[in-house]
């Protein structure tokens, strides 16, 4: 569905943000999307929707620049940023102004999560704290039907009860011809919902598998200190280590611990990147 | 929905089947809920919901009706009380041997905790 192919881009005198940047992201997949702070995150999904052009190489959507803008791309890509204005107007009357840009619309699906997320469709959007604002934009998001679904920190600003009614929105919105990318430094609300680990640092994506694949070949195990087994990460805890081991076949899978990942290769990409390259050998 | 110690979540999810199976809350020919609505209940992509449905349904656990939904086989008390005697004596077992030994808990003394038990329900 995007396809990056060696993307440069820089702020204007700034060194480059992106140097030769590749990304394939294709539909049926949901993606979460992690970087430290200042990484990029927000500035690709920026080019993939076309608000941003790149300095060179091309991001493709379905064949086309994103950079030319065509309405055929925009009407089935929807992206929700972090920081957005709202106009003056209630949420029936934004509906109402804002859902004929998108072809699928889906009305059913909007009333159901507003009733969800308990939004006041009376009241106006500027009225609504940040929270009900993201709620609300995260309602119409799904409901536009838009084939990729840029989601950029949805959960930011979000209270305890929405998040986990975020997630069960997620989890029933149907996505199987969606591409959901979702850019986030709030590992542990989102680590349920996507399939797809895409790491950006220093300049490009320096990680890129799918859960299954990362489970079928990665251990997450504590070390007690007295044990010993080679690992390709690990953090100090109390009485032993958290550990990324290579999966021995005789190893239940274990549950993906993301921030030790993020970590562990944000540290040392190679060894990881090794491991997914030559079948689980290092 | 909390997700508890170091299991992947399919596996937790094909946990808690094996508990309604275990029990007898769902029998034979049971209508199962749905792929949707464990990922619902649980906040998971259904993509990982729908490994545990596949791999009960391998192992003769739950059946299919294309577009009805999944079932429980005829056979699935048996099965799944196979397996999970096994996960016993393969997992369970073994940290409550280190257990008992470390805490010089001999098997007579095992006997009789078993019995106490056994007699107070």
């Amino acid at each position: 569905m995007v396809t990056i192919e060696n993307l440069t881009f820089a702020f204007k005198k700034n060194p480059p943000l992106f140097n030769q940047l590749n990304l394939k992201l294709e539909k049926g997949n949901t993606y979460g999307l992690f970087g430290l702070n200042g990484a990029g995150k927000t500035t690709l999904l920026n080019l993939i929707s076309g608000m941003l052009f790149p300095d060179s190489g091309e991001c493709l959507i379905h064949e086309a620049p994103a950079r030319e803008r065509l309405p055929k791309v925009l009407s089935d890509l929807f992206i929700l940023p972090e920081q957005f204005e709202l106009p003056k107007m209630d949420a029936l009357k934004y509906i109402d102004i804002q859902a004929p840009f998108y072809p699928g619309f889906d009305f059913e699906t909007i009333s159901l999560i507003l009733t969800e997320f308990q939004i006041d469709t009376g009241k106006n959007l500027t009225e609504l704290s940040y929270g009900q604002r993201k709620k609300f934009m995260i309602a119409f998001a799904l409901a536009s039907n838009a084939s990729l679904l840029l989601l950029d920190e949805p959960t930011n600003g979000l209270d305890i009860p929405s998040k986990s009614q975020f997630r069960k929105i997620m989890a029933a919105a149907d996505l199987d011809n969606r591409c959901v990318v979702i850019s986030t430094h709030q590992v542990r609300d989102l680590n349920t919902l996507i399939d797809r680990v895409t790491l950006l640092h220093s300049g490009t994506i320096i990680f890129d598998q799918t859960l299954k694949s990362i489970s079928d070949k990665l251990s997450f195990i504590k070390l007690k200190t007295d044990e010993t087994r080679s690992s390709l990460y690990s953090e100090d805890t109390l009485g032993g280590q958290f550990a990324i081991c290579l999966k021995d076949p005789a190893d239940e899978e274990t549950l993906i611990d993301l921030e030790l990942l993020f970590n562990g290769v944000i540290q040392q990409p190679e060894p990881f990147n090794r491991v997914f390259q030559n079948g689980g050998v290092l | 929905m909390n997700f508890n110690e170091n299991r992947p979540i399919y596996l937790q999810i094909i946990d808690f089947f094996c508990d309604q199976i275990m029990t007898k809350e769902w029998q034979t020919g049971d209508r199962i809920p749905s792929v949707r609505e464990i990922a619902v209940q649980m906040e998971v992509n259904p993509n990982t919901a729908i490994r545990a449905f596949h791999d009960l349904q391998e192992e003769g656990v739950l059946y299919n009706q294309r577009g009805v939904g999944y079932f429980v086989e005829e056979k699935a008390f048996e099965i799944v009380k196979e397996k999970k005697r096994r996960e016993f004596i393969n997992n369970k077992l073994p940290h409550i041997f280190k257990d008992m030994d470390q805490l010089d808990f001999t098997i007579d003394d095992f006997k009789i905790a078993y019995q106490k038990n056994s007699s107070g329900q």
